[in-house]
């Protein structure tokens, strides 16, 4: 991960986060902004950073996955479903079913990847093509349950979206609380107290978007201080010289493959367990292919897929923001209040980076090409 | 002097490819200590045995024994375990990994007091690259751990790979082709090396189709054809002539005959040409030189010195930077490679499957590449079928392209009826200049005398040569001038008939004329 990159990263986000304290300061102080941009901007990016990451995963190892999308849209579904099933039928605690729900998403993001490294390791697919597949299956198979469930007066719900168990809560770690006794010292100034409160919003956070942070750090050990990822990353860039040295090439990629599609489930439960309590048909909405761009721009790199994921989950924290300044915006501005308007900066954020303008990236060498003996 | 022990023997061992028998109840084996030379053109089915005796391959029927013991060879990780290390002819190595993690991949936990098959298991980079470095000085090969494998010389490289064997404790060595990318001088470091590895007991298989390399390093020799055992010889009572007819198993001309050259006018013109290659970094480093009629100018130079993106430039292939080329007289820098191919150029590419040949047209089509739009192949943007069959069934007669039919796939064809197919196709059309890149690289001894025959056959009917080759043997059996290559320059352009295979090598790795 070179500087320049880095950077970049760094002048994208502040000139968002600049953007929201501009409008909002009239209104409110630019430290509470800040740090309620950034709080946003960790929580949205969560999905876009597990993502990232199970691209790493499957493409370090040399199996290009553009399913990516596919088996997070199931895994929303399917990890919802359970815990629907589970507080609903079985009359589970709130907690017990959006576990229960939290372990069905990666259960399904890992088996629908299993699918794709059948059809890619096995029976050497082309494996965009196997990509694609599954994520018109997933659009499919979610979308026709979707309707069979809660549409049809026959089924078990009796063609009603029963109650869900509700979602994750914040885990709050105390350290506003730290901060203020802190500030306390100091005779607790106004400034030192509002500036406590800012930082400890950064850190109220959720079970699943924590879980992607450590993830990440985690992720890097494994692929760089470890014996799993040496080989991982070797048969991802010269399957046949790990093959001489008695390496499993085809069962190395099963394994990546797979973990990578159990952590696209982990990203599929953020949507419906984590950020909202219901499941829309499609709700993933790119979040897939955003993804494996950030994965691009990080370079194939656990920490530079993160970085690029919060500049991703910074333009839809500007998103979010702006709402609550919506009267701040002077009229000739009104068009860019308009969500589809900002909506549009991750998309045009990944076409500029997928040009390269910032720094040309190297994916593993044998990225997409079936192992043949 | 007592035999010294068996410490690798096989037995009968048979494998069948589809459509090919690649070993046919072959025995092989190799003494403590001794330098076992196999010797075979390539599809002799030499690499396949020493898949199989590293366990990438799975034989019909046989039976190996190392040390005595029956081994059941099915994957590399046995083949290691017993004992046995492999030096491919394309390097094992990952470029983008440092020499530690490339020697220790595969047998990560191997330096500790306890091995664990833990999957998390924690890389002790420092442990092991103090491991390699003992190895390294050890056996005198001066590598350091830390370098990444990708920024390398090649020579070095192979040491790595060398090391890698030992570290896993191999005791018999497998060297596939290893002189094929190497300078002569390297090739002598790489004797010393084998030399000194024996002395410690090591013993080493060495593969090769190179008759003066076996009758430097071999102890013993056993030559491979068709995937039999033809003969074995010891280098004190054979000589290169015999090597060559049991390998090829005919008489062969190992030199070619050939008339001092008349050359006559200038037609190729190179001036100051400056190139870059892919990653945009400038190969060609203001080159100029001349080719006239009826002389063959050979371009020596260890590959990866400029010579690829050399005549991809005066090919119309490749973009100049700088420079002019000339060829009879026009000027034909930037323009395309119809414009080059109509003014009189021939071009035998290196790479024949890649840029020579269509792989998945048939024969015939392949024949009109060059002409295909014009009379009589097409008629107002029709092609002429009839015209087409004619002067394939024409060229294949008279360039003796082995193949049953004029419709046969290009790829379906063995190495050496692809290039003459090429040959074919580019020498009968009435041409100036013939640049031939690597013309012989991968093909049978037989293959090998056609092309050079007709490379001299050019020449005499006065058209101008420009060969490309690393193989050193080649350039000095084909060329009248020879123009060496190093980093990017042609550092000096000489007589054949004037320099020793030495001298050249000297230059080719780098040793600039004027010092010597």
């Amino acid at each position: 991960m070179d500087w320049r990159r880095f950077g970049f990263i760094g002048l994208i986000i502040a000139i968002l986060f600049g953007t929201v304290v501009i409008v909002g300061m009239s209104q409110e102080a630019p430290i509470l902004i800040i740090g309620s941009m950034m709080a946003t901007t960790i929580a949205v990016a969560t999905p876009l950073t597990l993502g990232a990451l199970s691209g790493v995963f499957c493409e370090r190892s040399g199996v290009t996955n553009i399913g990516i999308e596919g088996m997070m849209l199931s895994a929303a579904f399917f990890g919802w479903l359970a815990s629907i099933y589970m507080s609903t039928i079985f009359g589970f605690s709130m907690g017990a079913s959006l576990f229960v729900g939290v372990i069905a998403a990666i259960l399904s993001g890992g088996l629908f990847a299993l699918l794709h490294a059948v059809l890619s390791i096995t029976y050497k697919v082309d494996q965009i093509i196997g990509g694609t597949v599954i994520n018109i299956l997933a659009v499919g198979v979610t979308g026709f349950l979707n309707r069979q469930l809660f549409f049809d007066k026959s089924s078990i719900f009796q063609g009603q979206v029963p109650h869900a168990p509700g979602v994750l809560p914040v885990i709050h770690l105390p350290v506003k609380e730290i901060l203020e006794g802190f500030c306390g010292l100091f005779g607790s100034t106004p400034g030192c107290i509002v500036t406590a409160d800012a930082i400890g919003k950064i850190f109220d956070q959720k079970p699943i978007a924590i879980a992607a942070i450590l993830l990440v750090a985690f992720s890097h050990y494994v692929l760089f201080n470890t014996r799993w990822g040496l080989r991982t990353r070797a048969v991802g860039e010269h399957p046949r010289a790990a093959d001489t040295v008695g390496i499993n090439v085809i069962w190395m990629r099963y394994a990546n493959v797979v973990i990578g599609g159990m952590l696209a489930g982990l990203a599929g439960a953020y949507f419906t367990l984590e950020s909202v309590p219901s499941f829309e048909p499609l709700m993933t909405n790119g979040r897939g292919f955003i993804s494996l761009a950030a994965m691009i721009f990080g370079n194939w790199t656990p920490f530079g897929a993160w970085a690029a994921s919060l500049v991703f989950g910074a333009s839809q924290a500007l998103q979010i923001n702006l709402q609550f300044f919506r009267t701040q915006i002077p009229p000739e501005w009104s068009f860019f209040q308009n969500s589809y308007a900002v909506g549009q900066i991750p998309y045009i954020l990944t076409m500029l980076i997928l040009t390269g303008i910032i720094g040309k990236t190297t994916p593993p060498a044998a990225d997409g090409q079936p192992y043949e003996k | 002097m007592p035999e010294k022990k068996i410490v690798l023997e096989a037995k009968g061992i048979t494998k069948q490819f589809p459509g090919v028998l690649a070993n046919d109840r072959v025995d092989f084996d190799l003494r403590e200590g001794e330098v076992h030379a196999l010797l075979g053109e390539n599809g002799a089915g030499k690499s396949t045995l020493m898949n199989i005796l590293y366990g990438l391959y799975k034989p019909d029927s046989g039976e190996i024994k190392v040390n005595g013991q029956p081994l059941l060879m099915s994957s590399p990780k046995e083949a290691i375990n017993s004992g046995i290390g492999m030096v491919h002819q394309h390097f094992m190595l990952i470029p983008v990994f440092s020499v530690t993690e490339n020697i220790m991949l595969g047998s990560e936990t191997d330096h500790r007091v306890n091995k664990t098959q833990a999957a998390l298991a924690r890389l002790d980079r420092k442990e092991v690259s103090q491991k390699v470095s003992a190895l390294s000085d050890q056996y005198g090969f001066e590598i350091d751990p830390n370098a990444l494998v990708g920024d390398l010389p090649v020579g070095v490289q192979q040491r790595v790979e060398i090391v890698k064997a030992l570290y896993r404790k191999a005791s018999i060595l497998i060297l596939d082709e290893p002189t094929a990318v190497l300078t002569p001088q390297e090739a002598e470091d790489l004797f010393r090396i084998v030399r000194g590895l024996t002395k410690r007991g090591v013993s080493v298989i060495f593969i090769t189709h190179k008759l003066k390399e076996v009758l430097a390093i071999a102890d013993r020799i056993t030559v491979m054809r068709a995937g039999k055992v033809v003969g074995t010889a010891e280098p004190s009572n054979t000589t290169e002539q015999q090597l060559a007819t049991l390998m090829v198993g005919r008489e062969v001309i190992l030199t070619v005959d050939k008339e001092k050259a008349a050359p006559k006018e200038d037609v190729l013109l190179v001036e100051n040409l400056h190139v870059r290659d892919q990653r945009d970094l400038e190969t060609v480093r203001g080159v100029s030189f001349h080719v006239r009629a009826g002389e063959v100018l050979g371009v020596a130079g260890v590959q990866g010195n400029g010579q690829t993106e050399l005549a991809e430039a005066l090919t119309g292939l490749r973009a100049v930077v700088s420079g002019k080329i000339t060829l009879e007289g026009n000027d034909l820098t930037g323009k395309t490679p119809r414009k080059f191919t109509e003014t009189g150029l021939a071009h035998i590419p290196e790479d024949r499957q890649k840029h020579g040949l269509v792989l998945s047209y048939t024969i015939a089509d392949n024949l009109i590449l060059c002409d295909y739009h014009k009379f009589p192949f097409s008629k107002r943007g029709v092609l002429q079928q009839g015209a087409i069959d004619t002067n394939a069934r024409t060229l294949i007669k008279e360039y003796d392209v082995r193949t049953p039919s004029p419709y046969v796939a290009a790829g379906k064809l063995s190495g050496g009826n692809q290039q003459k197919v090429i040959v074919a196709r580019e020498l009968s059309r009435p041409v100036k200049l013939v640049i031939a890149n690597q013309p012989t690289r991968g093909l049978d001894v037989g293959s090998i005398e056609y092309i050079h025959k007709e490379i001299i056959s050019m020449r005499d009917s006065g058209v101008a040569v420009l060969l490309v080759s690393a193989e050193l043997d080649e350039i000095m059996a084909l060329s009248d001038r020879i123009a060496v290559m190093y980093r990017g320059e042609i550092v000096t352009t000489v007589d054949s008939g004037s320099v020793t295979r030495e001298q050249l090598g000297l230059w080719m790795a780098g040793v600039s004329p004027e010092k010597v």
